[in-house]
């Protein structure tokens, strides 16, 4: 019944092979042998400063919400940093590839990448784009600021949320380690059958492609449930949910489409594996297969998904939108009716990815008329930003400047998707690279909110504030790639040019791909200032440290407790009154109010646990992929007996005094004091016109 | 909708939580569990969309089809043995009711038992399909049969294993808030499995026989 496997297999090892390792390579050995300094050399700082019981007790087996979060967020920035490098190789492929007679070196014919490694790289790129940087950086948000926001000490199951983040890093290990041990996937981030199966993808490739999907996609469950458990059970009194923060709502959307639509996903894969490894015939060409049902459920994932991504994106715009137009957020109700249609809708629209499977116009129709439907909760979220914005006191700093960059993508991507709705033209450009730039501008509304959260959310979690000058250059370095990059990759596409073309057989187009290259070079001159922002910021943090409300226009719950956040996050839940209950505090002068009397509260443990069944689950990963047996066999016995052991031991927590945490907020407050607050902003309502209220500013001087 | 046509006064209003509400665990456990049965029915629904797609004539290939080798009546006794077992486990959670733990245990002992009477005529069957040269290599509809069933069979095992390990739970440490609450997201584990083998018999094993 087991398939039988091209190559060698033995007990010990399964596939695995010194073949395996790709020492012979001229690009990934150096870049292995890099790797490998690189670590050293950290391992090497930590021991030598001492750092490791530090690591472990502080990071490593943490359950505190905010500092998984960071570790998401830094998993994110890692892994979209890698993506960067295979999306800066794919470009300089393609430009250099162009026609006949372009040149060729390391065993390729044109360019510098073999065909079967270039499509490992933008199958790798797009994987870790979507699920490894986009995910992880929105998880990590929604982990540090929803908890905040709805006035709790923690997320709903504490422990549960640190398996969910080293589950994540157990994929993104995997992806990584594919680098060095084999190779990757060369089909696509999607797959398609039959290429996936055993007999036209005979290595280890598309093993690794679903073992890392997979990992991820429980991962992500796991967080979600978390999230809306969080959302649901622990609000702090008085928060109704007419009063929830926009950004919570907007969790809330997301993750209930990561709650439904994950299982199809997860589905999909083990059908794969069956049979890659079983030798089941779901998607075979032959035996009774069907094809395209693989496709179908890859995309009844593949499309909400997309809007799993985008949604907390669109609640981190309704967040710093109203902060820095000194205003309430336009349209509460509609913003929130909007995020649950799109939820929704997300569900009715999958055909749209492969209208060119020929369902006929009946089925065509209906899925382009529902995908348009999305348009609607769209456009009304954009109206909502603008009028927001409109007769707003507005501040341009970096995190604005970010928020609105994404607002104009978003325009851009949501109509040129419009477009590809429309069956008609989107048998036109299917598969071109106009698909590939408009998911492109949609996932950049992501980065866009991403890093404009970044700016907002950093002083809420390490208590200063990000250079403004490193930020908006990095800013105005990142837009100005972007348009190089993503518009000739629009007229491209409309020339007919097909996507992931490793040789570009048109030198007419060489123009446009040479201004995509000086794009992308422009690109890493944006990472460089990222640095170099990190390094600045670091530096002179004595200089831009903030007290609690360090915009002194924010208007959620967040900013009401100190920054940094101390572990237990309130000392006393607030109780909740009004929609923007930080806003309304001090409109009315009451946010300095501090409790009178502070009580004892709970706290959970840390636990080792997690992390161990992370390393675990990475175990379970490479072996699968290896079909090393019996090590799947002991990783898989391993995780269930641990689960076993810590349901035995439970977690009974410890307290915090409340004298003691008296202490701490003294301290904090005495902290608080001490920075000084020059420029403090208060709103007042003027004019109301149409329900845009303009703000006037106090005099602070007087 | 803005803060200033707020109708608390802010000279009166309440700004902490004075009179702490502390948060009801087993609720909360439980909402959680629940959401993952969600997930898990979404898995259901996606591995019984693929045996629609994958239940055609044509996708038998010619080789052999549930109505070739499906006894109705040997997967009704499996019925038996599961929903007996349910029952079991609820008259285990009325023991609990009375804080009665001996009544408790032997509830789940015996839906214990009878969730091993319901796998061993699972795997006696799979093996007996196996003898006939009846695999999930043997078509597309095969896979898609194989993959649904043992799918569900894996369900009950793991669900087996909980049983157990909630048994010793309650030997050593009694009813506490813990055990207590994962007795509930057990139960409700169960019963969905029960329901979810009310669709594999209908649609798989009914269905395929007289198709
Ligand atoms: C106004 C809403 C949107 C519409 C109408 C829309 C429409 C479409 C259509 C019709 C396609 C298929 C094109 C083809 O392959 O021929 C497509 C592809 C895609 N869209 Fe969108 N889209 C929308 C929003 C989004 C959002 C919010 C995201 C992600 C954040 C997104 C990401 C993608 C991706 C990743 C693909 C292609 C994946 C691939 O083929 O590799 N789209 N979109
Ligand atoms: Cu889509």
């Amino acid at each position: 019944m087991l398939v039988d496997l091209p190559g060698g297999w033995s007990p010990l090892l399964g596939r695995l092979a010194w073949s395996q390792i790709p020492y012979a390579n001229p690009i990934l050995a150096p870049l292995f042998v890099a790797v490998v300094i690189g670590a050293i050399i950290i391992l090497g700082l930590i021991t030598y400063y001492g750092k490791w019981t530090y690591l472990w007790k502080e990071w490593l087996t943490t359950v505190d919400h905010k500092k998984l979060g960071v570790m998401y967020i830094i998993i994110g920035l890692v892994m979209l940093f890698r993506g960067f490098i295979d999306g800066l190789m794919i470009r300089t492929q393609q430009v250099w590839a162009v026609g006949p007679h372009s040149s060729g070196v390391f065993g390729s014919l044109h360019g510098y990448l073999t065909p079967f490694h270039f499509g490992q790289v933008y199958s790798a790129h797009g994987l870790i784009m979507i699920l490894l940087a986009a995910t992880p950086l929105l998880v990590g948000f929604m982990n540090i600021i929803v908890p905040i926001q709805v006035g709790a000490r923690d997320m709903a199951y504490p422990y549960l949320n640190a398996l969910g983040l080293w589950i994540t890093a157990a994929a993104a290990a995997l992806i990584m380690i594919s680098l060095f041990v084999g190779d990757f996937a060369h089909n696509g981030w999607f797959e398609y059958a039959p290429i996936f199966e055993m007999q036209y993808s005979p290595g280890v490739g598309v093993d690794y492609w679903m073992w890392t999907l997979q990992l991820l996609a429980l991962g992500t469950t796991l967080g979600g449930i978390n999230i809306l458990a969080t959302i649901i059970k622990m609000r702090a009194p008085g928060m109704t949910w007419g009063k929830l923060p926009i950004f919570v709502w907007a969790s809330l959307a997301s993750n209930v489409i990561a709650l439904t639509s994950f299982p199809a996903l997860q589905v999909a894969l083990a059908l794969v594996a069956a049979d890659r490894y079983l030798g089941a015939h779901f998607f075979t060409a032959g035996m009774g297969g069907n094809l395209m049902l693989y496709t179908n459920l890859f995309w009844i994932w593949g499309h909400p998904e997309v809007y799993f991504v985008i949604l907390p994106a669109f609640g981190m715009m309704s967040e710093i939108f109203p902060t820095f137009s000194e205003k309430p957020l336009f349209g509460y109700m509609t913003m929130v009716l909007a995020s649950m249609a799109i939820a929704g809708v997300s569900w009715l629209v999958w055909l749209h990815h492969f209208f060119t499977m020929g369902a006929g116009p009946y089925v065509n129709t209906a899925f382009s008329v529902a995908t348009m439907l999305v348009g609607i909760p769209t456009g009304v979220k954009v109206f909502n930003w603008a009028f927001t914005m409109y007769r707003g006191r507005l501040t341009f700093n970096a995190a604005m400047l970010w928020a609105i960059g994404a607002l104009f993508l978003l325009l851009v991507g949501g109509l040129t998707g419009m477009m590809l709705a429309i069956p008609a033209i989107n048998y036109m450009v299917h598969n071109s690279v106009f698909v590939v730039a408009h998911f492109h501008s949609m996932l950049l509304v992501i980065v866009y909110a991403v890093f404009g959260s970044v700016l907002y959310w950093f002083p809420k979690v390490f208590g200063f504030k990000l250079d403004e000058f490193w930020a908006k250059t990095m800013f105005w370095l990142f837009s100005a790639g972007t348009v190089l990059v993503f518009v000739p990759m629009y007229m491209l596409g409309f020339m007919g040019m097909t996507r992931r073309l490793e040789y570009v057989f048109n030198t007419a187009w060489q123009p446009y791909l040479d201004v995509m290259e000086l794009g992308i070079v422009v690109y890493t001159l944006s990472v460089l200032a990222f640095i170099v922002l990190l390094y600045v910021s670091v530096r002179d943090h004595a200089k831009n440290r903030v007290g609690a409300d360090a915009w002194g226009t924010s208007r959620s719950l967040e900013w009401l407790t100190h920054s940094p956040v101390p572990f237990y996050n309130f000392a006393v839940l607030p109780h909740v009154n009004e929609r923007d209950e930080l806003a309304w505090r001090r409109e009315h002068g009451i946010d300095h109010v501090r409790p009178e009397h502070y009580d004892d509260i709970h706290m959970p443990n840390n636990t080792g646990v997690a992390i161990i069944i992370g390393a675990l689950t990475f175990v379970l990963g490479f072996a699968l992929t290896w079909r090393i047996w019996w090590l799947c066999i002991v990783a898989l016995l391993a995780i269930i007996v641990l689960m076993i052991i810590r349901s035995f031991r439970g977690d009974p927590g410890y307290i915090i005094t409340g004298a003691e945490l008296q202490r701490m907020e003294e301290e904090a407050y005495r902290r608080e004091a001490q920075i000084a607050d020059s420029h403090h902003i208060h709103p007042v309502s003027g004019g109301v016109v149409g329900n845009a209220m303009a703000y006037q500013r106090n005099d602070s001087s007087k | 909708m803005s803060s200033h046509a707020s109708t608390v006064d802010p000279k009166k209003a309440e700004l902490w939580d004075t009179h702490h509400h502390s948060h009801d665990v087993i609720s909360t456990r439980t909402l959680g569990y629940f959401l993952y049965l969600l997930s898990d029915g979404m898995l259901f629904a996606t591995l019984f969309a693929a045996y629609g797609v994958l239940s055609y004539q044509h996708s038998y290939f010619g080789g052999p089809t549930p109505a070739e080798f499906v006894k109705p009546w040997y997967t009704f006794a499996q019925t038996i043995a599961l929903f007996l077992s349910v029952l079991a486990y609820g008259f285990g959670m009325n023991a609990l009711k009375h804080k009665n733990k001996s009544g408790l245990i032997n509830g789940m002992l015996a839906a214990f038992v009878l969730g091993v009477v319901f796998l061993v005529l699972d795997i006696h069957d799979m093996s007996h399909l196996y003898s006939m040269g009846i695999t999930l290599a043997s078509s597309g509809g095969m896979s898609a049969f194989m993959v649904l069933t043992q799918v569900h069979a894996t369900h009950i095992f793991f669900g087996l294993i909980w049983i157990l390990v909630m048994i010793a739970q309650v030997m050593t440490k009694g009813f506490t808030e813990e055990t207590v609450g994962r007795l509930l997201t057990l139960r409700m584990f169960w019963h969905l499995q029960a329901v979810i083998w009310v669709f594999v018999y209908i649609f798989v094993y009914l269905w395929g026989y007289i198709s």
